[in-house]
């Protein structure tokens, strides 16, 4: 019995989403004294292997044998499902990101487990493995329990506080050989450079149809390089190609859950707030008083987004001050 | 060129999520049920692809008659024929191996899912089905071109997008930006009528996983409004109070 956390890695470095999916495991280790296994594909540098220990994995697993240079989901899930019966694993943890959500699937069928994807918290193992998930596009949270003696569970990123919790960890190698090559071939990658990616940001801040235009949004992005955050819109303003359609949050876009979110000149229709509704804080600031967002907020502020926003930023460039 | 597409019947985006029997079910009293919109872009782009070469497209859901009406409105958008498996679909695995048992031997090219269904929100359809027909599969596209056999594809990252490129037979799931939605017209709506919806009864696919109980997120305790000519305080309090920046 053991927990294999897939530690997913961009640019040769793991994602804070990974360490969050090894404190989660080490969650369920402190209950059930099973080892927590980080297994990383195509990594071998051992400083940033080590960066797995800090968060509280026993064991690190470089995974090599072919390249996983390019994400071809049904490789990098076959050489995940024989690293997990190498070492016995019962439960498997993954974060819930795009590729996540490719190879989270496709290991349940290849270690006959159980798949929850979209998890929001810790398990209950009082009475069988419960898990909590997102549904209904964050409108809803549903328990559920996981029948079978192995389990897949892809947590959603943002949804586990980080703690550290440093190991004297074991490090070792398994190489995988796949039984044909790669289907899928990679030809381009196209990165926006130097942003966060707003699934993993901690603070957003999003405009709506009330910016008027996109020749505005340079005071969006301006607040949002003060306060370190990501950018993100309502759909009216990807459709109207303001934006791009990968800022677009809400029901029939990106599900995010920042410490902070906050909504400028954006309405808050139930498409728009089941997108945004998990995050810890919200700000809702909109010239119409009767907005429907001031009632899914935390704070607010009444007024022109054209007046108030200079003013945000001024006091978020201005370093720290006490109230 | 033959391609199949998954569909799953959802609550129409405007519902207000409740739930009754002491919050073990969703409350479907009054609730509009649509075809989920990520499948809708599925669909239309499976007949932007299938339409110039004769190729054909076949509607899969699994689910009970009551989603009738949304097939109907898939047939009426263009799709050929449809099948509907007859049993609730209770999780993802159970609805991938209905669907998977029922396609192994029909010799599909192409099977093309949603991004998720917007009310389980599972995204998980696509691998599943994909890994138990033993196919490659692409997730969250948002263009598919298909050449000599070799689907041309984007795809979401973290962060950006990436171009790939795979031979068929491929199981994709489809993202927004794929197309634009098409919406029935007369002639297609006169048509859906008479074309073949099969229902089948479930293989001896179960689910892995049960829906126990449901909760809502925690009401706001009510907003705190800042004037606006005080907007410096708010960043105060989110650093200070709020300690989120
Ligand atoms: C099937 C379906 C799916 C959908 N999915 C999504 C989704 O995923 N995400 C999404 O966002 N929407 C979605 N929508 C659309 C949603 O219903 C709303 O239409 C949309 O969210 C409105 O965007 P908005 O708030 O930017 O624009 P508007 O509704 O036009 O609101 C603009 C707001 O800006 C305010 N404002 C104007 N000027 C100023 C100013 N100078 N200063 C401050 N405030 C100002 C106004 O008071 C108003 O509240 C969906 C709709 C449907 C039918
Ligand atoms: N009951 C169903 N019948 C057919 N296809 C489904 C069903 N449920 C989900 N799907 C397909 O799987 C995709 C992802 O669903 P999910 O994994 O539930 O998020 C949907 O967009 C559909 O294409």
């Amino acid at each position: 019995m053991s927990i294999l956390v897939f530690a997913e890695s961009a640019d040769g470095v793991f994602k804070k989403s990974t360490f969050e999916a090894v404190c989660y495991a080490r969650h369920i280790a402190n209950k059930t004294g099973a080892p927590v296994i980080a297994a990383a594909l195509g990594i071998t540098d051992a400083a940033v292997l080590e960066t797995l220990s800090h968060y509280g994995a026993d064991q690190v697993m470089s995974i090599s044998g072919t390249s996983f240079d390019h994400f071809d989901a049904q490789t990098q899930s076959a050489a995940l499902a024989a690293a997990a019966q190498s070492v016995g694993a019962t439960t498997l943890v993954i974060s819930n990101t795009y590729s996540g959500k490719a190879i989270a699937p496709r290991l349940s069928v290849l270690m006959n487990a159980a798949l929850a994807t979209n998890v929001v918290d810790l398990p209950s193992t009082d009475n069988g493995f419960n898990v909590k998930r997102g549904v209904f596009s964050g409108k809803a949270f549903a328990h559920v329990s996981m029948d079978a003696a192995v389990k897949v569970i892809a947590l959603t990123p943002n949804s586990l506080e980080l703690s550290r919790n440093e190991r004297s960890a074991s490090y070792t190698n398994f190489s995988f050989q796949p039984s044909s090559a790669a289907k899928v071939q990679v030809t381009g990658i196209n990165k926006v450079s130097g942003k966060i990616p707003l699934t993993e940001a901690e603070v957003v801040v999003s405009g709506g149809r009330g910016m008027k235009g996109p020749e505005h949004w340079g005071m969006i992005e301006e607040l949002a390089a003060a306060l370190g955050a990501a950018t993100a819109c309502s759909k009216p303003v990807s459709d109207m190609g303001w934006r791009p359609h990968s800022e677009h949050v809400g029901q029939t876009g990106i599900t995010i859950k920042p410490n902070l979110y906050i909504a400028v000149g954006i309405s808050g229709a139930i498409q728009h707030l089941a997108g945004v509704s998990s995050s810890k804080v919200i700000v809702a600031i909109n010239k119409d008083p009767e907005a429907p967002f001031f009632k899914a907020a935390d704070y607010g502020i009444v007024g022109d987004a054209f007046e108030v926003l200079p003013r945000l930023l001024e006091a978020a460039r201005s370093g720290v001050q006490q109230a | 060129m033959k391609i199949l597409v998954c569909m799953s019947v959802v609550p129409d985006t405007t519902t207000k999520i409740t739930f009754t029997d002491g919050d073990t079910r969703f409350n479907t009293q009054g609730v509009q049920y649509i075809i989920n919109p990520y499948d809708e872009l599925a669909l239309t782009r499976a007949l932007e692809l299938a339409e110039p070469v004769n190729g054909s497209v076949t509607v899969i859901h699994v689910g009970l008659a009551d989603s009738e009406p949304s097939i109907r409105k898939a047939l009426s958008i263009g799709a050929g024929e449809a099948v509907r498996i007859n049993a609730e679909p209770t999780d993802a695995q159970f609805v991938a191996s209905e669907i998977a048992h029922w396609a192994k031997d029909k010799g599909f090219d192409l099977i093309m899912t949603g991004r998720e269904s917007i009310d389980y929100n599972g995204g998980a359809v696509c691998g599943l089905l994909a890994a138990m027909l033993d196919l490659p599969s692409v997730n969250v596209i948002t263009k598919i071109d298909v050449q000599g056999g070799v689907a041309h594809l984007e795809r979401d990252i973290d962060g950006g997008r990436e171009t790939s490129q795979c031979p068929l037979p491929l199981v994709v799931s489809a993202q927004k930006d794929l197309c634009e939605p098409r919406i029935p017209n007369m002639r297609g709506i006169m048509a859906a009528r008479t074309k073949p919806l099969a229902v089948v009864e479930p293989s001896a696919g179960s689910a892995l996983t049960q829906y126990r109980s449901y909760e809502l997120p925690p009401a706001k305790q009510g907003v705190r409004l800042i004037e606006p000519e005080r907007a410096a305080d708010l960043i105060n309090i989110l650093r200070n109070e709020a300690k989120v920046i």
